[in-house]
């Protein structure tokens, strides 16, 4: 499992995915930083909130090839006659991504000592931001590795990633307009917005923790059995 | 040292696999044989555990594949149809990959280094892969194979895309390799297996048809070919070689020389005809142009086991 985890996290930075990635979260977060600032505000919570959308819409970017490059180029065959299980496989290349999703956010690390001299900080909620971001990564990587999973072709894998965290973004909104109260309810329950948010504002609720943690699970055990599948089926 | 028994694969109504049975002792080299799409690849895919049969169990070193993979993973070295690298890689950060994926225990320089050595790729040990030509990226396939010394090495059509001393220098390299350990390659070039191999699996369509050694299949498919091309009418001559004593079947190939015709004479495995043929043209009207004893080809082979079957019915 280390040797994989460590080769997808150095195949992110021999192609030019990772710094894609972290370049555009950078430039995105500080573009809303610098917004705060100007407007005068030192609430970061507002960044955060901001960075729900980005880090959720660029998660596909970091996934996509994440399983389907291993399929197309045939090398899945060398971690599949490997002494490894397909859970560590999947567990070192998920693990890989989730590093780098969190070398994204992290710049707000930044951003938050840079501006603790100038205004009293609440670190209650800086530290529910950084673990509500978290969870929330590694719930999303694991979906959008799960998509990956089941594609050989990269685009697809990033389009259809895509495709899913727009759903996941909007499922809030969705719910918001629909009459059927236990459809409502059913929704409300699976969004990610109104769990997220209440870690944004230092509320930290096991039912919470608890959800992103088994969204995460449910996704990486099936794409475990994906590569199960693949086994059986040859294909 | 590796047991096969009765694997059965099917994709929908289509069986790739036949109840398939072999074993493979320890320090043997055994060659699968066949041709393309014989089901030699899908075979080792299941041994390796990349594939799953519908049916039958695979065990290396006693521990069966799918029960408890990661012992018997443990001592295999697996060299697919395509070599599995990640192109944009160097040798070097690749190979230590496996090292490392293998958890392998040997002191890692030196031993990839040896690896290196022995399948001649020490000098492109730095360069990416994804720049380097066919005959490499094969090398590299089989080096990656060999990390870890593992007890069994399974090779799937080690030689393809290297040049002829390449060639040779691979099949040495697995002879020295196979005095102490085991190995299953797969093949569909005859003088490939016989130089290599200790033993001989022959699949066609799914199905075992021989399982022998190098030598005994040889021998036993050395049934006396004679080719001859003479000039003379080609009626006449073909009624003429079926009186020479000792040849069982008389048949016409094709020959494009004006005034000429070539047949092949078969006789069987013990008789040979090669003197009788020649007595016979030197007191016949015609004249005999060439004279060769007809090359054992895998096409051969399968005419020759699958007729032996079908008589058998």
């Amino acid at each position: 499992m280390t040797a994989i985890f460590l080769r997808e996290l150095n195949s992110y930075f021999i192609s030019p995915i990772g710094y894609v990635y972290l370049a555009a979260v950078y430039v995105l977060a500080g573009y809303e930083y610098a917004i705060l600032i100007l407007g005068g505000s030192a609430d970061l919570s507002n960044e955060f909130a901001f960075l729900y959308t980005v880090t959720l819409l660029l998660t596909p970017i970091l996934t996509m090839r994440l399983m389907s490059e291993d399929k197309k180029q045939k090398t899945e065959q060398a971690l599949f006659s490997a002494p490894v299980t397909s859970g560590g496989i999947v567990a070192g290349k998920y693990f890989s991504a989730f590093v780098v999703y969190l070398a994204g956010v992290a710049i707000t690390l930044l951003h938050t000592v840079f501006l603790a001299p100038y205004a009293k900080i609440s670190w209650m909620i800086i530290i529910g931001n950084y673990v509500g971001i978290a969870l929330m990564g590694l719930a999303g990587i694991a979906l959008c590795m799960y998509i990956s999973a089941q594609t050989e072709n990269q685009i697809v894998a990033a389009v259809g990633g895509l495709a899913a965290m727009l759903l996941v973004i909007s499922l809030n909104s969705l719910a918001g307009v629909i009459p059927f109260e236990p459809v409502q309810k059913a929704l409300y329950a699976i969004s990610f917005y109104s769990r997220y948010h209440n870690l944004t504002l230092g509320i930290f609720k096991v039912s919470d923790l608890f959800f992103f943690i088994s969204f995460a699970a449910v996704f990486f055990f099936l794409t475990t059995r994906v590569l199960e599948k693949r086994r059986w089926s040859g294909k | 040292m590796i047991e096969v028994r009765e694997l059965v694969k099917k994709y929908g109504n289509k069986t790739v696999l036949d109840h398939v049975s072999f074993d493979v002792k320890d320090g043997e080299i055994l060659g699968l044989l066949g041709p393309n799409g014989a089901g030699k690849s899908t075979t080792m895919n299941i041994i390796t555990g990349n594939l799953a049969a519908t049916d039958g169990t695979a065990a290396i070193d006693g521990h069966e594949i799918l029960e408890e993979p990661l012992r018997a993973k443990k001592e295999l070295g697996y060299l697919p149809e395509i070599p599995p690298l990640y192109v944009d890689m160097t040798v070097k950060a690749y190979l230590s990959f496996i090292y490392r994926l293998k958890k392998c225990k040997l002191p890692k320089k030196e031993h990839l280094e040896e690896v290196c050595r022995a399948v001649q790729i020490i000098d492109v040990y730095d360069r990416v892969i994804k720049n380097l030509s066919k005959g490499y990226r094969q090398r590299i396939g089989i080096a990656q194979a060999m990390i870890g010394n593992p007890k069994v090495l399974i090779l799937d059509e080690p030689t393809v895309g290297l040049d002829p001393k390449q060639m040779i220098e691979i099949r040495n390299l697995i002879r020295s390799f196979g005095k102490t350990h085991t190995v299953i390659l797969s093949s569909h070039i005859l003088s490939e297996v016989q130089a290599v191999c200790d033993r001989v699996v022959v699949i066609n369509k799914g199905k075992v048809i021989a399982d022998d050694t190098a030598e005994n299949l040889s021998g036993h498919l050395n049934g006396r070919r004679l080719r001859v091309k003479v000039e003379g009418p080609q009626k006449m001559v073909e009624e003429g070689l079926k009186t020479i004593p000792g040849v069982k079947a008389v048949y016409p190939i094709v020959c494009t020389e004006p005034g000429c015709c070539a047949f092949e004479l078969h006789s069987d495995e013990h008789t040979d005809i090669r003197r009788q043929t020649s007595a016979y043209f030197k007191a016949s009207p015609w004249l005999l142009l060439e004279f060769t004893e007809a090359e054992i080809s895998l096409e051969n082979i399968f005419l020759k086991l699958t007729d032996s079957k079908g008589g058998k019915k």
